[in-house]
């Protein structure tokens, strides 16, 4: 295959993959339609359920049957949900690799914006799926491929460039480090976030006596659970990123621009990442703000990730100006 | 803790404006345009110290407050913790049943048989143990947590100390070299140097360099012409007047590495050579001029000084065109940012360039106070269009310019950060400390016999003192290798 081959490969692999993820949606979708009016304790044997409340309730003899039924779908479309994502997840990965095979010499894929995206993207999904047999995430199901299907998408149509060379800055083995450190951090940081955000909801249920015994937030962990996984989360992704923003990033600065350390705005937004995410340990660890004012923190620490990609990648100056994009 | 914590937001939020109001020591030219456009705010962020967020005051003092507030919480931590340390895992709890993770059970070994073998199961599982004559066990493990935490904390300081080294003993200077040039190091050949605050000027270190060649590669087809894939430039060096002279492929990501500094290639540009002879026919002006670029097409500006010509000096204005195009809509512009087809496209002055005042000036700007543009008969301005090997007439024989050739300049970087080692070893060692201080259970299990009906009746229990530890697993595991000593008391040696 040509470079020209490869590219359109990898054009048609994130395209498929985007649309597979769409389908994994929609199958995570089905599966709450159908658990909607089934009480959490009737699907207490199934992985979502696990950690939900486990008072047991009497379920009406007349609905058994249906609710049969309806416990079957759940799982059914639970697992058709997740083996979509792995199917996605595989065709996004072949995205990315064509994306390499598509620039003579041939490169990582991760040299400009779009590819930043589909990278970032890509962590988050492989994140989900590594962590999901051992803490039984399903519930994440749906915010995970919301968040691949959004990602795509905006890099699709709104970042694309087309596959080529790497600028010179770029052509170091430790675009290789930096920018795998960096995008595994930020993956799990997000899905830290989509914990730290559910367990608000959850929280605020719970504190509010608001929990039905039907329901998608009925269906979440209890909010000790989501709190615990979000730390779990946040705990794997903090040393990753401190190896990415401040060993990594500031060895390669030194080869590049002569200097570990400059203060150029991409570098100060890590920083202020690293600060917030500090901060969010020691609130968990701090009496009063354990809980509510930590998952808030840790949101607000996704949002300078999230500030850091965006905003300064596309209307920032400075040193990492490799978006690609005129 | 909640001082920490308040100071950590501080810290981060006194970081934002020095992303967003451009920094005099990451781009000092941003920052003049900046202030030229905002006359009325310069003066307010001036006091603020914004224009260099990272040296202010009210920064420093943030970051000083919680490195103070760190040194408070770390200190007694450290006593506590030596003291923890050093002692012996607490007594068995009266009533193991009421802890969060217990269990009970029947063993047919002899209790004093039992308990010895659950103080080795301990051990194993790396718990330090206290076997107590009345037939009980305490164990407590994970003690590293607590020390990579205090590493962690300590290490901040470390790089703290790593960043103060380079800052008080590292220098930061850059220049233009123009292909064919040379380079010594010292104080007047720098375009711009930013010493550390105890680095002197006699500290720099002897090495000079000459350019010889440089070469650039631009992609020339696809959806992406244009883009740079390749910049190197030849240099050839000696580390001090007489020592050999040694040559080098300089590159980005490939700096040349000397005693006491290293020189980066961060940028490059062109030079149009050019020749002017004055009103009189006089050689007035021969050589390379730097122009700097505008954008990724490197269509690039400058100016070019006169000050011998007579009978009145002469300046030029304008744009250095690699590849001339031209449209109705944009006038002249680059194509292509490879020198293909070269084009000087200048506005020539005649006055007075005001050099001879005594004050400083931009070589990237005319004074154009006492210049005054030439023109055409019919009033517009004289906008000259030189190919290159072109030579053109100034109008009212005011004299010509030739466009020679294009040479090519490089931006070089030349720092040294001391202390470098000292940061990198101290975020190592902060990783270290957070992995442990992360991932470390530190756990109390104890064990109680006691005889009952013959038999020996064990009581399990444990205690993880960090948040969210998967205490019932370790339980449990503790609790299978206790019973395994039931089906024969040699299977632990297996």
């Amino acid at each position: 295959m040509t470079t020209a081959d490869f590219a359109n490969f990898s054009n048609n692999a994130i395209a498929f993959a985007s649309l597979v993820y769409v389908l994994a949606f929609l199958s995570h979708v089905a599966e709450f339609a159908w658990g909607r009016n089934v009480p959490v304790t009737a699907l207490v044997r199934e992985p979502v359920a696990v950690g939900a409340s486990s008072t047991s309730r009497e379920v009406p003899a007349a609905d058994e049957p249906v609710v049969d039924v309806s416990v079957q779908r759940v799982e059914t479309f639970g697992r058709i949900g997740i083996s979509l994502t792995v199917l996605a997840c595989l065709l996004h990965l072949g995205g990315l690799v064509s994306r390499g095979l598509a620039s003579d010499p041939i490169r990582v894929p991760w040299g400009n914006m779009y590819e930043f995206a589909v990278v970032g993207a890509f962590g988050v999904t492989v994140i989900y799926l590594l962590l999901l047999p051992k803490y039984k995430l399903r519930w994440l199901g749906l915010p995970v491929t919301s968040f691949a299907i959004v990602v795509l998408m905006l890099a699709v149509l709104l970042l694309y460039v087309p596959a080529g060379p790497l600028v010179p800055a770029l052509q170091s083995y430790w675009l290789v480090i930096h920018v795998i450190a960096a995008a595994t951090g930020a993956g799990a940081f997000a899905i830290g976030a989509m914990a730290s955000l559910l367990f608000l909801v959850k929280e605020r249920a719970e504190r509010r006596g608001t929990v039905k015994t039907t329901g998608y937030i009925a269906r979440l962990p209890e909010a000790k659970a989501l709190d615990r996984v979000a730390y779990r989360v946040h705990a794997f992704g903090f040393p990753i990123w401190t190896f990415a923003a401040l060993v990594a990033g500031p060895i390669w600065a030194q080869y590049a621009w002569g200097r570990y350390w400059g203060w150029d705005p991409k570098e100060v937004w890590a920083f202020i990442t690293w600060v917030v995410y500090a901060a969010y340990l020691h609130a968990r660890a701090t009496a009063g703000w354990k809980g509510k004012a930590a998952a808030v923190i840790a949101l607000i620490g996704f949002g300078t990730v999230l500030f850091n990609f965006v905003g300064i990648n596309l209307f920032g100056s400075g040193l990492h100006s490799y978006s690609g994009l005129d | 803790m909640r001082t920490a914590l308040i100071l950590l937001f501080l810290l981060a939020l006194a970081a934002i404006p020095g992303s967003i109001v451009p920094q005099r020591d990451v781009d000092p030219f941003a920052v003049g345009r900046w202030q030229d456009s905002h006359p009325t705010l310069t003066p307010i962020y001036e006091v603020l110290g914004l224009f260099s967020v990272f040296d202010s005051a009210w920064f420093s003092a943030i970051y000083i407050l919680l490195m103070i507030s760190l040194m408070g919480c770390v200190f007694p931590r450290l006593k506590i913790y030596w003291r923890g340390m050093r002692a012996r895992p607490p007594k068995v709890p009266r009533n193991l049943a009421r802890l969060p993770e217990s269990r009970s059970f029947m063993l047919d070994a002899d209790p004093a048989t039992a308990i010895e073998h659950a103080g080795s199961v301990l051990r194993k599982k790396r718990y330090r143990v206290d076997v107590h004559p009345d037939g009980s066990a305490s164990g407590e493990r994970g003690y590293l947590r607590e020390a990579g935490n205090l590493v962690f904390h300590f290490s901040v300081l470390v790089v703290l100390i790593g960043f103060a080294v380079a800052s008080l003993f590292g220098y930061k200077g850059g220049v233009i070299v123009v292909s064919g040039q040379g380079f010594s190091n010292s104080l007047s050949q720098y375009d711009e140097f930013v010493p550390g605050a105890l680095f002197g000027p006699d500290d720099l270190s002897p090495f000079n360099f000459t350019v010889d060649a440089f070469d650039v590669e631009f992609l020339q087809g696809g959806a992406q012409a244009g883009m740079p894939i390749d910049f190197s430039a030849d240099v050839t060096y000696q580390e001090a007047p007489g020592q050999p002279e040694r040559t080098k492929v300089l590159a980005v990501n490939h700096p040349l590495d000397l005693e006491g500094g290293s020189v980066f290639l961060v940028g490059h540009g062109y030079a149009p050579r050019v020749t002017v002879r004055d009103g009189e026919g006089n050689l007035a002006y021969e050589g390379p001029v730097v122009f700097l670029p505008q954008d990724a097409s490197f269509a690039s500006f400058g100016v070019i000084k006169v000050p011998d010509a007579v009978p009145e000096q002469l300046g030029f204005e304008g744009v250095f065109l690699p590849t001339y195009g031209f449209t109705m809509e944009r006038g002249p512009f680059s194509q292509f940012p490879d020198a293909l087809d070269p084009v000087l496209s200048i506005l020539p002055y005649e006055g007075d360039l005001g050099m001879d005042s005594g004050e400083p000036q931009s070589v990237y700007e005319l004074d154009k106070d006492q210049l005054d543009v030439l023109k055409k008969p019919d009033g517009s301005d004289f906008r000259l269009d030189i190919a290159l090997g072109q030579t053109k007439q100034l109008p009212d024989g005011a004299g010509t310019i030739t466009f020679d050739g294009v040479d090519r300049w490089v931006k070089l970087q030349v720092s040294d950060s001391p202390g470098k080692l000292i940061a990198l070893g101290g975020v190592l060692l902060a990783i270290a400390g957070l992995l442990a201080s992360l991932f470390i259970r530190p756990r109390r299990s104890w064990v109680r016999v006691s005889s009952r009906d013959g038999r020996t009746f064990v009581e399990l229990a444990g205690l993880d003192r960090s948040s969210g530890g998967d205490l019932k697993d370790e339980i449990d595991e503790l609790e299978k290798l206790l019973q395994q000593h039931a089906d024969g008391p040699n299977r632990e040696k297996s």
